[in-house]
């Protein structure tokens, strides 16, 4: 039987929140951590978390799996699992909702704040955009984020001040419509980045990468980022 | 008499935010009219993220010379030939505009070296009406096209300025007076408020439910609300034993493995490490049809020639294409096999099963989406202000067997159409009588019971019962002596469910309340899958029946229909008229 403790907190019903065991028979078997929480689920349905694809796509499972930020539907057991002992928190430094259930509004804030989308100014063609392989290929490692929204809740600089500063997972996708050779927005995005905070605050501790479930760096992105800034200034 | 709940208003409202629903919205809201998207997960969430290989469309980057008529025939042949052809045109023809706007919108597809979208091949596809060879007509971005194409929609939205009721579940459909649809009744899940969403039109956009079988890819989330919220209101569906089983799920597991990797020159190999696919469709092999590969891959499995320590699966090889292409082509593969079946495909074989994967079946609909209910063979009415797109349609362009990478080119090209007319409707004025609070209570009823109930079955007790009962039953091969078994037991399963207990009560997040409206809509899809599956007597596309063996034009070119009050089988005429050339009439399908 594995022991697992999960953080409750119901907000109609409880004053502050608190951790209730479990014990789940995993048959010996590595089951994913989304597997021993439906498990949960049936003995005791009012246990709440976000799922929906299952295979690490949507985003939608990021939790604090012993400690460590990570998507419950693709971390297995024998990854995470110390002493027979799992403990479940939700995300930190958002606000709780209910149970494993985060309110992402700032984090999806941030996300808008750097205009998620293709800018351009000229006229569209009557086919799509060229675009060499090469061109294309800078976007690898920055299109695949599925706002889980694990790195910017790992990271001490977005829990100081998540008004302020972008975050993680907002800067990558900020740095995805940079490195587009499709996007001619680039000095309007850098002149919205050029502040103390939005990007400035990032002190390179790589919090974000060390628990990205998509394995991308956005530490990486944001030097690229500090670089364009900087050669904008001089 | 209901309690008294607050009323939210706009023009339109489109149910589900995944690749036809936020399509949909921003059609309309670039129009500029008043519309909401309800959406009862996070858009980014939905299940369109995990589309794989591509967007099948005649966009002439492969092969200059590419017509959609090409495209065109290849989808009708797919569809054993009761996709509609007019349907079908449309979207072959409209597809490579409506694919060139998610470039423009920023969808990273992957690149030709002229710079062009990238096309691989996929099952099913030709040149020149069949005489041409393999076409490679599937755009792609890498092997996550589905989730480049919904962030790229949920950004387009978000530069247009879209309203979404993120969180939102959508229960049931308000019909007024006149029979006509204004709005439905939703709740908001983080706060558990119920809100009568008042709308001059209402656009179905829910999705798939592949979750009525045990094994399947589908997400948690596709459990046919829009099916459910239909029948509920006494609206027919069509051709709902049509369900398509995707050759490789990964044993197990049931996740998806893009055909993609058999585009890329991957095949299936049974334990001789024979390369069968070329017993069963010697000219395509392992990219013939969908329905076709199942069913070879469940024969080879029947007859002994199974892998793995129960024998109940096949090997998709892929070593062979190297380290390179399988990392730059197929690199969400690599991660997902490597997760799911603890193998690294870079080195050896992928163990795949048909799984079920998408409804052809769904909600019947003309060319821009206005919802139909047929009154005959050949007479349709349409239901005013009601709309559905997607896989919850049946406009019908899969007919009994999709090929790859036309749903995703058929989410954006009738979402698109959706909007378009609504658009048109509204400016020419279309207005409805309000509903009553009669018409409200009666939308209440299937939430009222659930809120009241005080004891009875657990709702993961019967989900699983059902899901057994349709994976053993109706699964890649039927026949009738089991189908008629399975309709008992569903109708056994339907007392069950109406005394399903919902124990957690409370407002904020309740997920128990979620999962247990979600579960009646998984009851209803999967009931009509029953009823349709057992009158059906011939083998077509994906339905496959061992006492019934052979297609039966004379019967059966025809669409099912099922209608919920009678429980009842009608037929409804195919289209063979498309606009622009004479039909495509039926032949003997061989791949």
């Amino acid at each position: 039987m594995l022991n697992v403790s999960i953080y409750r907190y119901h907000p109609e019903q409880d004053e502050k929140p608190h951790m209730q065991d479990f014990q789940v028979d995993t048959s010996g078997k590595d089951l994913m951590v989304l597997d021993v929480l439906f498990s949960i689920k049936e003995q005791d349905s009012s246990v709440v978390f976000r799922r929906s694809c299952r295979e690490g796509v949507c985003g939608s499972d990021g939790m604090n799996i012993n400690g460590k930020n990570g998507l419950a539907c693709i971390t297995p057991l024998s990854s995470c699992v110390k002493k027979n002992k799992l403990v479940l928190r939700p995300l930190p430094g958002l606000p709780v909702v209910r149970d494993l259930v985060v309110d992402m509004g700032q984090f999806y804030k941030q996300y808008e704040k750097v205009k998620p989308y293709l800018l351009n100014d000229t006229p569209a063609p009557a086919i799509e955009r060229l675009q060499t392989p090469q061109e294309r290929a800078k976007l690898d490692g920055l299109y695949e984020c599925i706002l889980c929204a694990c790195c910017s809740t790992a990271c001490p600089s977005f829990w100081w001040n998540p008004d302020k500063f972008i975050g993680p997972a907002g800067l990558l996708q900020s740095y995805r419509f940079l490195a587009d050779s499709r996007d001619t927005a680039t000095q309007e995005r850098l002149a919205e980045l050029d502040d103390p905070f939005s990007v400035f605050r990032c002190h390179g501790i790589m919090n974000c990468v060390n628990v990205c479930p998509k394995g991308l760096n956005p530490t990486r992105a944001i030097g690229h980022i500090r670089n364009m800034l900087l050669d904008r200034a001089t | 008499m209901a309690e008294n709940i607050s009323t939210m208003s706009f023009d339109a409202v489109v149910i589900g935010g995944g690749g036809a629903g936020m399509r949909a919205a921003l059609q309309l809201t670039e129009a500029g009219i008043k519309t909401a998207c309800i959406t009862k997960v996070f858009p980014t969430r939905s299940h369109t993220v995990s589309a794989q290989g591509g967007i099948t469309c005649a966009i002439a980057s492969d092969d200059p010379d590419d017509d959609w008529r090409w495209h065109m025939y290849d989808t009708i042949k797919g569809s054993d030939y009761i996709g509609d052809q007019d349907a079908i045109e449309y979207m072959c023809s409209v597809g490579p505009q409506a694919v060139f706007e998610l470039d423009h919108m920023g969808l990273p597809f992957s690149r030709t070296e002229k710079g062009r979208i990238y096309q691989r091949p996929f099952g099913g596809q030709s040149k020149d009406f069949g005489k041409g060879g393999q076409a490679a007509r599937t755009c792609a971005a890498a092997d996550r096209t589905g989730h480049a194409l919904l962030h790229a929609l949920y950004q387009g939205n978000l530069k247009g300025g879209t309203t979404f009721l993120n969180e939102w579940f959508a229960v049931d459909l308000v019909v007024n007076d006149n029979k006509a649809v204004v709005g439905v009744i939703a709740i908001c899940i983080e706060t558990g408020e119920t809100v009568y969403v008042d709308s001059k039109v209402t656009v179905l956009a829910t999705g798939g439910a592949g979750r009525i079988y045990q094994s399947t890819t589908n997400a948690h989330i596709n459990t046919g609300d829009g099916i459910g919220m239909c029948l509920r209101a006494g609206l027919p569906v069509q051709d709902m034993e049509m369900w398509q089983f995707h050759p490789t799920g990964i044993a197990g597991a049931g996740t998806l493995v893009t055909e993609g990797c058999r585009g890329e020159g991957g095949y299936l190999i049974n334990k001789d490490g024979e390369r069968f696919m070329e017993r069963y469709a010697p000219n395509a092999k392992d990219l013939a049809g969908r329905d076709v590969v199942a069913r070879a891959m469940v024969m080879e499995i029947l007859e002994g020639r199974g892998v793995g320590k129960n024998a109940d699966c096949v090997h998709l090889k892929l070593d062979h294409l190297g380290e390179e292409v399988l990392e730059s082509r197929l690199p969400g593969i690599c991660e997902l096999s490597r997760t799911f079946a603890h193998v690294d495909p870079v080195k050896e074989p992928i163990p795949v099963v048909p799984t079920c994967h998408y409804m052809m079946g769904g909600i019947p609909t003309n060319v821009g989406g206005q919802v139909l209910f047929p009154e005959s063979e050949s007479k349709d009415r349409v239901v005013e202000g009601l709309y559905a797109c997607g896989e919850v349609a049946c406009v019908s362009v899969h007919g009994a067997n999709r090929l790859g990478g036309n749903s995703l080119l058929d989410l954006v090209v009738f979402g698109r159409a959706v909007g378009l007319q609504v658009e048109k409707s509204i400016r020419d004025g279309y207005s409805v009588k309000p509903a009553t609070q009669n018409n409200i209570d009666v939308a209440m009823v299937q939430l009222q019971r659930l809120n009241n109930s005080k004891g009875g079955e657990r709702i993961s007790v019967v989900r699983t019962e059902l899901q057994r009962i349709m994976q053993l039953y109706f699964g890649v091969f039927r026949e009738g002596p089991s189908m008629r078994k399975g309709l008992d037991l569903l109708r056994q399963l339907r007392g069950q469910l109406q005394n399903v207990y919902l124990q957690d009560k409370s407002q904020a997040f309740n997920t128990d309340r979620i999962e247990s409206l979600e579960l009646n809509n998984l009851f209803e899809v999967a009931f009509a899958t029953a009823v349709a599956a057992e009158a059906r007597q011939e083998s077509r596309g994906a339905h496959a029946r061992n006492d019934y063996t052979d297609r039966d034009d004379k019967q059966w070119l025809k669409h099912s229909v099922y209608y919920p009050e009678e429980e009842r089988i009608g037929k409804r005429d195919v289209n063979f008229n498309p606009a622009t050339m004479p039909a495509f009439p039926p032949k003997i399908r061989t791949y």
